[in-house]
Parts: structure tokens; sequence; C-alpha cells
């Protein structure tokens, strides 16, 4: 295969250089255990600190209000499950129809009766055709009983940016918890949690160029917490289990580069998302974009094209050594296509062959002009092997 | 990753038979665009009634574009009787093997096939037009399910849905094909714990809710919708359909007899469910 054209950061990211060398050492001479007594292994623990600092400050927090967690879903777990403990005659949750599995399948799980514990009413939140949520409608659905709300930044298929802001500000007036799965937002664009009403946000090692296995929950100070996994007094007995010093140096490192990265990702891997976005749209007819086309994450791009199936696309773009990932049902792990597109209305015929590209910082303009090259001819080849859409295709001519 | 064959890979990388024949002898379509994968095949006939030549036009994945190439490869120049013998196994054997989540492309071919040759003899096409509907969502009847169940000797609800997509959406009909492979497999299906005699109305009503909130609704809403209870008036329970299911293009014939049917198996058997929910129009 030739040398892979990697457009599938919201799945997962390259490890950053830098963050590997700054983690090195942790896997070789430097293995103590940062609850030692002794020099040798108390050494290692201001290099837990000072990353937790560097987490904190990607965030606009305080070290104190970051928890390490394992990764996105432990970070999301936790936050749901301590909102509930911390209030036990509260028994509501408000999502999103949209959420990551990691909130949504725990919320829906928490419905059903369990001899330990109480079922929970959770309202899942619809959105609109372009991904958004009425804030009327969350407002409208908050109650006496209501722990928490859930709402993602920014969703990981589409892109499409919640307004946290406007989100968290109803929560405080009404007196709910607010938390919020980052995972995809941090990073790509700026968050500071000291100027916003978020009580709880997640977010997720592996998504910004550390390696898998890592993540951090944001807890605002003053917010009551209990913890999810119950064991030593690490994290200020907050999360049990010794510290993966290595993987915790990789994550802020990641988020010191992150910081730094910001502004490109915000002007560069903007515009070559545009570039590569306007290039499908123009030249490939029957390709509609998924998704508000402002509100929305810098790097991710999510298009159907009617009248073809996302695998067929998917396996077609892999000969070329292009990396993207689609919502169709062949990808979905299920029969059926994707959730969010589901949610919002997208018709089965486009969801089917939806193809998402994200990209990060390390992409290049001679990049996104090879996918350019080579998609059209491959939705072209897949129309031709299709049965639908011929008389209208012929008429869009 | 894809778990493909080469064989599997070549077929779908270069198809030999996509394309469409000019007045057909043999022209069928099976599944549909809302399902995720649909097969048309075309078949011109020569003199003696031999396959002169077959083309596909197929919508879905590698495997489905690779079942369709496959299928033409195994029936042309072949009498229309041999070629109806071709089963979704000589289609899977052929390609080197198929991921077994990916069978139902197998059997999509095999359906294709024998539905084009049920039409041409003026036949009835037993798997889709007799029998009656078990799965909804993808439209597979009983018919066809126990054909594939006893053909492969399946034991699971998960091994049929890979074999024919049943079962594979909301979830509504993994009783009945439960059933279905216990029938086939000569087992009697387990008996039904019977509705309490009789009820007064508040405890009707109470447990349709209790019905509607704890078995029906996360059978919805892990398909992206969702039902709410608008008002009961005596055996008649108004419903109204949200998200997905509003809008879906068949839930007047899924989602209410499904709503229904498990309200009547659970509650009481004279139940009606009617839909009084605004129907958004999406299409």
């Amino acid at each position: 295969m030739s040398k892979v054209i990697y457009l599938d950061n919201n799945a997962t990211t390259a490890v950053a250089p830098e963050v590997r060398q700054a983690m090195d050492p942790f896997l070789g001479d430097l293995y103590g255990n940062p609850s030692s007594m002794h020099t040798f292994g108390g050494q290692v623990a201001r290099h837990v600190d000072s990353a937790r600092e560097r987490v904190a400050r990607l965030l606009g927090a305080d070290p104190g209000e970051i928890i390490i967690t394992s990764c996105g879903t432990e970070s999301d777990n936790a936050a749901i499950h301590s909102a509930l403990a911390t209030q036990p005659n509260r028994r509501h949750i408000i999502t999103t129809r949209v959420e990551h599995p990691a909130v949504l399948a725990l919320a829906r799980a928490l419905t059903q009766a369990a001899p330990d514990r109480p079922h929970y009413r959770v309202t899942e939140l619809g959105v609109d055709a372009q991904g958004m949520i009425n804030l009327k409608e969350l407002e409208a659905a908050i109650d006496d009983e209501t722990a928490l709300v859930s709402v993602m930044w920014a969703n990981n298929e589409t892109g499409v940016m919640f307004p946290i802001e406007e989100i968290g500000a109803i929560c405080r007036r009404r007196g709910v918890l607010l938390h919020t799965d980052a995972v995809q937002a941090v990073g790509k664009v700026p968050i500071n949690l000291s100027k916003l009403p978020v009580d709880m946000l997640s977010l997720s090692g592996h998504k910004l160029h550390a390696p898998k296995g890592i993540g951090a929950l944001y807890v605002r100070r003053g917010t009551r917490f209990a913890p999810l996994i119950v064991g030593g007094h690490q994290e200020h007995n907050r999360r049990g289990g010794t510290e993966s010093v290595p993987l915790i140096v990789a994550l802020g490192m990641a988020a010191e580069l992150a910081g730094r990265n910001m502004q490109a990702e915000q002007t560069r891997v903007r515009a070559l998302r545009d570039r590569l976005e306007q290039g499908i749209l123009a030249t490939a007819p029957a390709a509609v974009l998924n998704g508000h086309p402002e509100k929305r994450l810098p790097n991710t791009t999510n298009i159907s094209f009617e009248y073809v199936e996302g695998e067929a696309i998917l396996l077609m773009l892999d000969q070329h050594g292009i990396c993207a990932s689609s919502g169709s049902a062949c990808t979905s792990g299920s029969l059926e296509p994707s959730h969010v597109l589901r949610a919002m209305g997208v018709p089965f015929t486009a969801a089917h062959g939806s193809i998402r590209f994200s990209l990060s910082v390390y992409n290049t303009p001679e990049e996104i002009d090879k996918v350019l090259a080579v998609l059209p001819p491959i939705i072209r080849r897949l129309r031709e092997i299709s049965p639908f859409g011929r008389e209208k295709l012929a008429a869009a001519k | 990753m894809w778990d493909y064959t080469e064989k599997v890979r070549d077929h779908f990388l270069n198809p030999r038979h996509v394309g469409e024949i000019a007045n057909p002898d043999l022209d069928a379509t099976v599944g549909n665009i809302t399902c995720g994968d649909a097969l048309r095949l075309m078949v011109k006939l020569d003199k003696a009634g031999r396959i002169a030549d077959a083309r596909f036009q197929t919508f879905g994945c590698a495997s489905a574009i690779a079942s369709s190439d496959a299928l033409i490869e195994l029936i042309k120049g072949k009498a229309l009787d041999e070629a109806a013998r071709v089963t979704n196994d000589d289609i899977a054997e052929y390609l080197g093997g198929l991921p077994e989540a990916k069978m139902h492309c197998s059997v999509m071919g095999m359906e294709a096939l024998q539905k084009a040759v049920a039409q041409y003899r003026k036949q009835p096409f037993e798997l889709e037009e007799e029998g009656k509907i078990v799965c909804r969502c993808f439209g597979v009847t009983d018919r066809l399910i126990e054909k594939i169940v006893r053909e492969h000797n399946l034991r699971t609800v998960e091994e049929v849905t890979h074999y024919t997509k049943a079962g594979g959406g909301c979830g509504g009909c993994h009783a009945e094909i439960e059933a279905i492979i216990a029938r086939v497999h000569g087992k009697a299906p387990a008996a039904k714990a019977p509705a309490p005699a009789t009820m007064t109305n508040l405890q009707r009503i109470n447990r349709i809710q209790e019905v509607i909130q704890s078995e029906i609704r996360p059978l919805l809403q892990a398909d992206g919708g969702d039902v709410e209870l608008v008002d009961v008036d005596g055996k008649r329970v108004q419903v109204a359909f949200r998200g997905h299911c509003a809008w879906c293009p068949v839930s007047d014939v899924t989602l209410k007899g499904a709503v229904q049917a498990k309200l009547r198996e659970l509650v009481d058997p004279e139940l009606v469910v009617e839909d009084v929910g605004e129907r958004l129009n999406k299409s």
C-alpha cells in the first residue's frame, strides 16, 4: 500500500512525535510509583503534577479540577454515576439522541430497573435536520427530579457543536448539573471553563495525539463527586488505581501541543476541510452535506452520496490508502445506518452513503488534492453498478 | 477491518457482469434502497432455454456487489432448471467464503435468482409473496427464515440475522424468530404467561403504561425512535410516535402493529392501538 492518507481523526489520531518523546523516559528508567515515599518513586510525582497542570491550562481550569481516567468512556460513566450518586432523590437525566454510546447506552441502561439501584427516567432530546437541539425543549424537559443534563460539545459523526454556554446558563438558572462529553471538541476549539457554566467535562487523550488508554474528567470545584472506581487515594480519592505515569505525561504533552496548535486548527485545518468539502460538493452530483454548515468543528465534514453504499466507497478509497469512515449500516456494526443521521431525519437512502472525513494538523494540501482526484470516479463507478438514481442523476446533468 | 477474501475483493473491484440487458427474458429486483442493499438481476435466454447473458445492478456493500457477480459466474451458460438450483452456499463458496455477518449478501443473490425464475414461469415467488412478514424492518417472511434455518441448521437469532437480516432492526421480532427456530428444530415454543383474567380500568391503564415504559420504549429508543402514551379510552390505546419512528415510511404497518401485539400479549388481547401523533412529512 502506498503512503496512508489519514482522514479519520475523529476515530483516533497519530501519537505526536513530541508526545512519544515525552513519555519515553517513564517507560524506561523512571518507572517509579508516584505515591512511594522514596525519592526514586516520588520524583515522578512532579511530572504527573505538571501534566495535570498542562491539561488544566488547555481547558482554562484549575489542576485540582482534573481527574485522570483511562478513557473518554470512563469519564462519561464517572460523571453520570457521580451526578446520580450525589443526588439520590433526583432520578431524571436529560441527554440527546445523537450522543456517543458512552453516554447514550449508559442512559438507556439506567432506565431499566436493576436490583442494586432504582431505575431512572431519561429524556432524549431530538435534533433538527442540521443536528441542532432546541433549547426551549431542553428547558421544558427539566423538572424537580432532574439530576443531570449530559450533552456533547461536538458530535463525532457530523462535527456539529451544541451551544454549551447557553445550555449551561439554562442549567445554572434551573439548578441542574451540566456534564458535557467534549471528547471531540477538546484541542479543536478553544475552551475556557473558568468562564463557562459547565460542571463536568470529559476528554480523551487519543483524540488529540496522545496514545489510547488515557482520558480526563473535569469536575468544577465545589461540585460533589462520588468516585466510580473505588480503591486507593489516587486522584485525591476520586479515582482509585495506580497512576499510568507514561500515559499521563503523554496526555500533558498532547494538551500542551493542542494549545499551541489551536490557531492552526482554526485556520489551516479549517481551510483544508473547506477545500475538501467544497471540492467534493462541486464535482459529485447528488452529494449532500450532513450537519449545520457553520456551527461545526473545523476538522470534520460528513457528506452523503445518494444511491451508493458507504462501505463500498470506503473500500475503494482504501485501495488508494485513504482512511475515512461511514455511517452506513454495513459499517455501523448493525444493519441500520448511524443513529446520529437517523435522528437528524437524513433519509435512509442518503444515510447509507454517508462518508465522514476528519482532519488533523498533520494533513497536507497534497493529500486533499489526492482525495479530490480519486473520489469522484469512485462515486461514478459505484453509481454505474447501482440500480438506483439513473433518471435523477441524468436529469441533474 | 474488512475480513474479505481476495476473491471477494476482486469481484467487488472488477465485477465482470455489471450492466443492463435490453428486453431481458428474466428481470427481478430484491431488496430496496431503504434497507441498505438491493440487487436487480437480468437474464437473456437462448433458443434452447440456456442462459445466454446475465447482468446485474447492485446497491450495497462490497460483499453484496461481489455476491451478485459470483451469482452470474455460477449461472451463465446453464439451463434455467440447473441454474435455479444454485444456492447461497454456492455463492459464498465461489467467493472463498464470506464473513458470517455478510452471509445475507449471498442469500440476496439466491433470492434474486429464485424470484426471477418464479416470475418467468408465472409462479408465485414463495419466499417473498407467501407466508407472513416476520421482520418488518427488512421485510423478511417466515418462509425465508424457515428455509434458511433448516438449510443451515441455525440455532440463534443472531445467526438468522447474519443470513437474512431479519431481527437486525428494531428487534421486535426476536421472539418470533426464536419460535421459528424452535419449530424447525422440533421444539415446542415456551408457554406465555397468561394475562390476569379481569382488570379494572385503572389497572389496565397502569399496566399499559408499565409495558410501554419497560418493554416498548427501550426497543424503539434503541432504534432512534420513541413512543408516548397519549390516552386510553376503554380498549383503545392512543399513542404518538416520535423521532425516527414518526417519519419511518413503514411505521404504520410496523410500529402500530408491534406495539399493539406487545400490549395484547402482556395486557389484554382486545386492545386496539391508534397512532394519533402528527406525521412529519419527510421524504
